[in-house]
């Protein structure tokens, strides 16, 4: 199924079935989602895949754009929302797209969900959220890692010693007091998120457990993509014909 | 014409918007009928949308790396233009002010389009913006704009001539079949936009007379600076 986007396509996108698998991992800042990337990405290594990970924010284009705009934070919401796209997009088409197109496994720290929920909670409708991430790919599966506020809050103080500016949301002007503003915003970023399992489909992961239970739990949701190898494209095909999302075996068999 | 008293915006002043392409003269109207509007003692707030510093230096970046596509290339520039309409539309229009931008969403659309982005995913990133109370196109042949250009001996840029689609290898042939391109989406537009044309062949104090007129009926009423500052 790889190879179909939410909505529009991107020109210049190749129209073939992209022959990777897409696997995104999402969840907030403290619910292990770095952890479980390079366990995920050790394991599928040693299975025999190629592997590419990628995160947000990461894009050589507008990544400096991004950090500056950050220390002033001087940019509108709107404003935000569309620099993250553009980075988000450039990533797409020059990383991803061409990861997959090669056959790899592209992991991802993070995707648009991430992005669309801090929109929507600085004001966006999910309506304009939606239709600006149309261009992305459809993943084959999305892990969300979903941990209560409080262990996130453990977790954070545990590794940095103090709350972050970005991730409770101190921005948006919803409380003084940190910690306050932290609860409030991972409560709106939540109800998005929420939304959006249902909306695109995520596999919920219980991610008050350690990373070893949590990693188990990946690992069973995981084995499916490779159980079949309907995305081969058959031998001395020029272009592939679109596998249907229902996993049958190759026709060549 | 009638004129409906509240604009669909719904804010104290009035969006006009000046679209065309490069060269067909609307820079030179925008500025003219905005000395006119000051004249008459009406706030006038002007603003053009040329490249900012952000979207230069990474559209500079992009280039040199090969990175830019149609896509990252749109949102850039939505990007810009939503920090434009933030800081410099939106402020003076909820003051009560005319606001004359040289450049609008349109400027978008067509560019977007001409590039092969689907128009209504483009239409949808910029549906924060409201819809103007005049929207001007200034309608001019495709050579009458190359002419104009190479005249004025402004380099013709990369992105202006649609190099990066690739139409062609010399710059002039390139420039000719993107802005002839950018043309033909206006054209199109034009109805569904509620554009108000302008032939923009003709002379400067001509068209400058038919605007100053087709502004009239959204003047009446129109509170003036002085009415803004104070009562009586």
């Amino acid at each position: 199924m790889t190879g179909r986007t939410y909505g529009t396509r991107p020109p210049g996108m190749p129209r073939e079935t992209l022959r990777g698998r897409l696997i995104i991992i999402e969840g907030a800042d403290g619910s292990g989602r770095t952890t479980e990337v390079t366990l995920l990405k050790e394991w599928l290594e040693i299975e025999g895949h190629a592997v590419v990970d990628t995160g947000l924010r990461r894009s050589d284009l507008v990544s400096n754009e991004i950090d500056r705009a950050k220390q002033g934070h001087t940019l509108g919401a709107t404003t935000m929302a569309l620099l993250y796209s553009a980075d988000f997009a450039d990533q797409l088409e020059n990383k991803m797209i061409p990861a997959l197109a090669a056959g790899a496994t592209v992991l991802a720290d993070r995707y648009i969900y991430t992005l669309m929920a801090r929109a929507i909670a600085r004001g966006a409708s999910r309506e304009w959220a939606r239709e600006l991430y149309a261009f992305a790919l459809r993943p084959d599966l999305i892990l969300f890692l979903d941990a209560r506020p409080e262990i996130l809050l453990h977790r954070a103080i545990a590794r940095y010693g103090s709350l972050d500016f970005w991730e409770s949301g101190m921005d948006l002007c919803l409380s003084r007091d940190l910690f306050e503003s932290f609860f409030l915003y991972q409560a709106l970023l939540s109800k998005e998120f929420d939304w959006m399992a249902k909306q695109y489909g995520f596999e919920r992961v219980d991610a008050n457990r350690t990373a070893e239970q949590v990693h188990a739990e990946v690992q069973r949701l995981v084995s499916p993509l490779y159980r079949t190898r309907a995305k081969e494209p058959g031998l001395g095909g020029v272009t592939a014909t679109p596998v249907s999302r229902d996993r049958r075996p190759a026709a060549s068999g | 014409m009638a004129e409906s008293a509240s604009p669909s915006h719904g804010f104290p002043g009035r969006l006009l918007v000046f679209e065309g392409l490069d060269g067909s003269g609307k820079s030179t109207q925008a500025a003219l009928l905005g000395k006119w509007l000051s004249s008459r003692g009406y706030r006038v707030f002007f603003t053009e949308w040329n490249s900012s510093e952000l979207v230069a230096n990474v559209i500079r970046r992009g280039k040199k790396k090969g990175l830019l596509t149609p896509t990252t290339f749109s949102l850039l520039h939505a990007t810009d233009f939503a920090d434009r309409f933030d800081r410099q539309i939106l402020p003076p229009l909820r003051a009560g002010y005319l606001v004359v931008c040289d450049r609008y969403v349109y400027t978008a659309f067509v560019r977007d389009a001409a590039r092969g982005c689907d128009p209504n995913w483009v239409r949808t990133i910029y549906s924060f913006a409201p819809r103007p109370d005049r929207a001007y196109y200034f309608r001019v042949p495709v050579s009458v704009t190359l002419k104009r250009k190479l005249a004025s001996r402004l380099k013709i840029n990369y992105y202006e001539a649609g190099m990066d689609l690739g139409l062609s290898d010399e710059v002039n042939e390139s420039y000719m079949k993107f802005q002839s391109r950018l043309k033909r989406e206006y054209d199109r537009i034009a109805q569904t936009d509620n554009f108000t044309i302008v032939d923009s062949t003709r002379a400067v104090e001509a068209i400058q007379a038919d605007l100053r007129a087709n502004l009239q009926p959204l003047l009446q009423n129109f509170p003036t600076g002085a009415d803004l500052m104070h009562d009586g």
